[in-house]
Order: C-alpha cells, then structure tokens, then sequence
C-alpha cells in the first residue's frame, strides 16, 4: 500500500467535516450577524453576512414594544414547572419498575414502551376537549400537565438503576428506614447524574415544544416562546432583523444550556439509544 | 416472606400510581377516544352542545379516502417521510463515521458542531431558513449563484418546496442520530479491527464486513426512530410555507390541526390522526420483521 493514502485519506475527511460545519453553522451564525444590523440591511443583494454596525435595536423594541420579556417569563415557568415535575413523578415510577418485583411488572413495562409507537398528535384532539371540562384551557396548567409524566423518561431512569445494585437498598431496609425515605434520601442521590440528564432533556423539549401549547394557549400573555415567535411572524415578516433577534433569543437559552451540560446530555441520548 | 413481599408490592405501586395515573388519563384514555371521537361526527355544534353529536361509522374514514386533500397530504407526508429519513440517516452514518474516525483531532469539537441545530427551537430555526431560502435575498440562492446556478424560490415554487422543507429538517436533526452512531461505533470491540488489518483487509473491506453488520441493530433502531418522528411533521410546514404553495407541503398532522381546531371538525379529524397511527404502526411492524428475518 501507498504510503499516501491515509494522508490524502484524512485530507479527503477534514475537507468533508469542514463543508459539513460550514453548512451546519452557518444558519445560525447568520441568524446571529442579522439580528443585530440596521433595518433593511438583512435584505441587501448581495446579503451581508457581517453587520455593517453593530445595533441591538431590535432586541431592544423586542422587549419594549414586543413583550418579549412576558414570553421568555412563560416559557422559563412552564419549561421549569414540567421539569420538576415530571422529575419527581418518572423517578418515582422508574424506581419502582427497577427495583421491586410484583405480578405483571414486566407485562405493564412492555406495555408502557410498546406505547411510545403511538404519536402524541393521536391524543391531542380529546385531550384538549378533555382540558376544556376541567377549564384548563388557556392556563398554564394546560401546557403542564400532559407533560407530567412521560414514558421515556420512565425508561431512562428504570435503566440507570437497574445497574445500581440491590444490597444498597436491602441494608437502608435492615436499618428500618422507610419506603419512601429509601427513595428520597438514597435513590435520588444515586440517580443524580441520570435526573440532570432527564431534566435537561425534559426542559429543552418543553421550551422547543410548539404545537401543544398553540393549541391550548390562546390569551396571547400566556403565549410560549416558540409560539409568540410564529405569531410575530405574521405581523413582521418583513423585518427580518427582528425576527432574527426574537429568533436568537427563543434559542440561545437552550444552546446555552446544552453547551454547559453537554456531558449529561450526550450520555442520556447514548443510554436511551443502545438499550432501545 | 409473604409479608415482604406483600410490603414490596404495595410500595412498587405507591411509586407508580401518579405516573400511571397520568399517564392513563391524559394519554391512553385519550387516544381510547380519539378512535370513539373518529367514529362520530363531533363538530363546532357538538362541541357547545353533546346532544348534537352522532355516531357515523366508519363515514369520516369513507369521507377521508374520498377527499383529494387528504391523499395530498398523505402523499407530501410519504414524500418527506421517504426521502428526508433514508437522507436523514445516510448523513448521520457519513458524519458519525467521520468524526469518530481514529485520524480525526477534536471530535468533540465537531460532534458539538453537528450537534447545535438539534438541541435549537424548530419555530426559531424554521424562520431563520424561510430567509436563508429567500429569493431574492437569500444566503442560499447567493451561493448557488457563485455557481452559477440560477435562483431558485425555493418555498414559492411547487415542486422545490418539499425539497427546501427537507433540507431544512434533515440540518436540523441529523445531530441526533449522529450522536447514536458514534456510540454504535464504539461498542464495536477494537481487536475485531486489530485482527482484521493483520489478516491485510483494507479499511473498505473491514467497513463492509465488521463495521455494518456490527452497527445493523443501532442502523434499524436509528431508521425506525427517525421514521416515527419524520411521519410526525407540522411545524416545519405550519411555520415556512403554511402547507402551501397549491398544498404540496400540507402534512398530515398539519391538516389534522387544521381540521381539528382551526374548523373543530374533530371527529374528521381524529380519523385523520388514526390513519397515521396506523401507517406508523405499518411501519414500525414492517422494519421489526426486517430485523427479525435479518438476525435469523
């Protein structure tokens, strides 16, 4: 063999990864330049990809005229409400799937998976009728309390303790520590780098979730994020500065989130992907 | 001993009962209904007044197999289904391989990269692209054009904007299946490779007969995931091009929600959604025998 090859090999690699984070990164880097030149700069021939000067204009009428600052209040509460929610409610059944035994366990587990088939649009039409009995619609209880328990979050930690072996538990019961202490004061602690993984997962797909809130959400004030933004959309579609900053502000909380615990994150995609 | 396990019991389900509980009403009992609800024809008048609302059969169905909107947008969503999954797919495979490549520096760097666009708001990312993809002004159609390549309206145009939808969809997730072939990959056990280059078979050779077979179970798990999520699209469409230009991007659940709570045609609507299920289910069905035929 050549002796040559590998380097025209790793040529050859470097030159498709670079293409690759060019055409990844550019979308966003862009979005990022145009939201902060001039009005009308985002719509010049040739395009600009670097703000002629730099402006936070438009940030700036985001949050005076725009209430924005209501939408990113709505969008922190119900993302943080669901993830501490849903947290204590998954771990609580994940630790019982992985830790006792009792009739028809395996049964009601396979069952539970077997349900992640179905797409969660299917239930969206009753549920909503549903809320409409109970007068949850438009509140934010509405947007929370679908995502109160969720299957695969019951997976991930039913998985991460099945590893964790028995004897732990068996010596905090010879010690006549209760039930729910047991769970409280040893699961939780051992679950830990499982639970950051699962609350990063659940808050990021609460902040990004769209169509569920659309549809419960009508009173404007209460509106998400990602909702307000395709709302203000069809008033601003010309102003695409302004929809670039609203663009990067709707997305710079759960970039900057993912950047900081990408750890946790990329381990509960690996866990939830091998054991699937 | 009874009494242990009795003990074990009755905590396992004290522990499990909010979940199930929740999970049951406000998943299972709905989608229970949602198969009652396409069999009436549940509508704005049922929906102030339950006395209005009758059982049709399978009317709403018959209705749905008749109506020319609905095989378009059965059509679009196998079209996006079909095209951007297998793409989705190949492009994780082709980055996961590269970025785990032992020649590779800073695989980390580059896994982060490819990995932005999934952890992103898809409303947010799915505005930026409606400018990216502008004709006139656009960053795409400048760059075709240093090719020379003439613009393209790649949203208002019929036959390009479910190309320019898939493209948009397919950047933005392909992070995510990326992320499960690298672990794939590194579960494959090095000496298989150690021995395989002493028995001089070249890297082409030890890809073919170690690496894919090795990765099928990750490759179908992978296929089968993005598949289910693929039939599933709404925002993409509702927020570039609102199902249009003349419907080639209207998407199933895109005409779900329009049915269902833009006319409260809910009954329509409910047996809009079950045909999805029911292809999803087909689907999933049909990749499991694969796998079952392939491992024996």
């Amino acid at each position: 063999m050549n002796r040559w090859v590998p380097h025209l090999f790793s040529l050859l690699s470097y030159s498709l990864l670079s293409i690759g984070l060019l055409l990844t990164l550019t979308p966003l880097l862009w979005m990022m330049a145009a939201s902060l030149m001039p009005s009308g700069e985002a719509n010049s021939y040739p395009p600009h990809l670097w703000p002629s000067r730099v402006t936070f204009e438009h940030y700036l009428a985001l949050f005076t005229r725009l209430d924005l600052a209501r939408y990113l209040f709505n969008s922190t509460l119900l993302a943080s409400a669901v993830t501490v929610i849903s947290l204590l409610i998954n771990s609580m059944a994940g630790y019982a799937f992985a830790k006792f035994r009792f009739r028809g366990r395996d049964h009601l587990f396979r069952g539970l998976l077997a349900a992640l088939v179905i797409p969660a649009q299917v239930a969206m039409l009753p549920l909503f009728l549903l809320l409409k009995q109970f007068g949850l619609i438009n509140t934010y209880w509405g947007v929370i309390i679908p995502g109160m328990a969720n299957i695969f979050g019951i997976f991930l930690i039913r998985q991460y303790l099945l590893a964790i072996p028995d004897s732990l538990l068996d010596a905090a019961r010879m010690d006549g520590a209760s039930e729910l202490r047991i769970y409280w004061s040893l699961v939780l602690p051992l679950c830990r780098p499982i639970l950051v993984t699962l609350a990063i997962f659940t808050f990021m797909g609460a902040w990004n979730d769209f169509m569920w809130p659309l549809i419960v959400l009508t009173d404007s004030s209460l509106y998400t994020l990602p909702v307000a933004l395709a709302n203000l959309l069809g008033e601003h579609v010309q102003d695409t500065e302004l929809m670039m900053a609203g663009s990067v502000l709707t997305v710079l909380p759960v970039m900057l989130l993912f950047v900081a615990l990408q750890r946790y994150y990329i381990a509960g995609i690996m866990l939830g992907g091998m054991k699937g | 001993m009874r009494n242990l396990e009795r003990r074990a019991t009755l905590s396992a389900w004290i522990f499990l009962t909010p979940a199930l509980l929740l999970i049951t009403v406000f998943f299972f009992l709905p989608i229970l209904a949602a198969l009652l609800l396409s069999f009436t024809d549940f509508d704005i008048y049922a929906l102030g007044d339950l006395d209005r609302l009758r059982f049709v059969g399978f009317g709403n169905y018959q209705q749905l197999l008749q109506s020319p909107l609905f095989w378009t947008a059965l059509g679009n969503t196998v079209y996006f289904v079909i095209v951007g999954g297998p793409l989705s797919v190949m492009l994780s495979l082709s980055a996961a391989l590269l970025v785990n490549a032992p020649l590779t520096r800073f695989p980390g760097f580059f896994r982060t990269a490819f990995f932005l666009p999934v952890v992103t708001t898809l409303v947010a990312v799915a505005v930026v692209w409606r400018y990216l993809y502008h004709p006139h002004y656009g960053l795409l159609n400048y760059a075709l054009s240093r090719f020379g390549i003439a613009p393209v309206d790649w949203l208002g145009d019929p036959n390009w904007a479910m190309p320019a939808i898939i493209l948009m969809a397919v950047w933005k997730n392909f992070g995510f299946n990326m992320i499960i072939f690298i672990a794939g990959l590194q579960s494959i056990p090095t000496p298989l490779y150690e021995a395989a280059r002493i028995d001089g078979a070249s890297a082409w050779r030890q890809f073919r007969y170690i690496t894919l077979p090795l990765l099928g179970p990750t490759f179908l798990f992978v296929a089968l995931m993005t598949m289910i999520g693929y039939f599933q699209v709404f925002a993409e469409p509702y927020v570039m091009t609102q199902g249009g230009p003349v419907n080639r991007t209207l998407s199933v659940v895109l005409l779900m929600y329009e049915e269902g709570f833009r006319w409260w045609n809910m009954g329509y609507a409910s047996a809009a959604a079950f045909v999805l299920f029911m292809l999803i289910l087909a689907g999933t069905l049909l990749s499991l025998t694969l796998r079952r035929r392939g491992s024996s």
